[in-house]
């Protein structure tokens, strides 16, 4: 899949799109927070499940959340479990080192719209905006 | 002109590292993140890389020699450093890890001790070489967003 220049002509369109990046590495959420600004977007990083969750109780909603699956405090597939339980309806995209079809199968079952394996890429970022841009459209027509 | 031939020197380097795979196609989505208002941040990237991974790895090697391993902890750690390690493009350490679980979780502790010790050697290969890479870049300032690395098939 070529990237090319979707990526910045779609910057515009995304820049409304609001995204939480959940992991415990500092690393990860400094790669990640960048992939997601060369897109237009804006994101909220925080460290574990249990500061995702805690946002959600707050009142604060997503449209896209990437999540990591192994953390401590709360994990990927707790958090995920505990925020569709409560009716988010964010996007909530896995993204995890764990990559053997179990795991990732526990994982969205956990509540996933997508898993991916670390690590993340811009073609899987554009897939993913690509998806969310979708349900917009749908959203729009019904 | 010495620019010019410095550049030229980099390029090599830098395709070198693909050439010998210890750097992947995830390096140049990396590389892609530089921007003006970001000149530096692949050696940004990796000078947090390699300060995490440095601790990472004594603990690890701390761990692996006493009497009673704690193997899930052990376990972890090389997960979160195998995650680090592949979203930089750190090819050979990242397949070095996995080989270092998989004898683990065999049970194999010896093979896993050698294995661990062909990783840190991996390591500090990656950066004893990158060191001077990035040095020279520091010298000719940013260079434009580097092409796909002859032979990398990685995105």
């Amino acid at each position: 899949m070529v990237l090319g220049n979707d990526a910045s002509s779609s910057s515009l369109s995304n820049k409304n799109l609001s995204v939480l990046v959940v992991d415990d590495d500092p690393l990860i959420r400094m790669l990640h927070d960048n992939y997601l600004k060369h897109f237009g977007l804006k994101p909220l990083v925080v460290e574990n499940g249990k500061e995702a969750v805690d946002l959600f109780q707050l009142g604060t909603s997503f449209d896209l959340i990437l999540m990591d699956k192994e953390m401590p405090i709360m994990n990927g597939v707790e958090a995920t479990k505990a925020l569709r339980d409560m009716g988010a309806t964010s996007m909530i995209v896995g993204v995890t080192s764990r990559g053997s079809p179990s795991e990732m199968q526990a994982f969205m079952e956990a509540g996933l719209d997508f898993c991916f394996e670390k690590p993340l890429t811009f073609d899987m970022i554009d897939f993913i905006l690509k998806e969310l841009n979708v349900n917009d459209d749908d959203d729009t027509n019904n | 002109m010495e620019s010019s031939h410095l550049r030229q020197q980099i390029a090599a380097m830098r395709q070198s590292f693909f050439d010998e795979e210890i750097l992947d196609g995830q390096f140049c989505q990396l590389e892609r993140l530089e921007n003006r208002g970001n000149p530096n941040f692949v050696e940004e990237v990796l000078t947090m890389y390699f300060r995490d991974s440095t601790t990472l790895l004594q603990t690890v090697e701390q761990e692996i020699e006493t009497d009673t391993i704690d193997l899930a902890k052990v376990d972890m750690m090389l997960h979160k450093f195998k995650g680090s390690s592949a979203s930089i493009g750190a090819n050979k350490v990242r397949n070095n890890i996995t080989k270092t679980r998989q004898l683990l979780e065999e049970g194999n502790l010896e093979g896993a001790k050698l294995a661990f010790r062909e990783l840190r050697m991996e390591h500090d290969n990656l950066r004893a070489k990158l060191e001077p890479y990035f040095q020279q870049l520091r010298q000719v300032g940013p260079v434009e967003t580097a092409t796909r690395p002859k032979g990398s098939d990685h995105a």
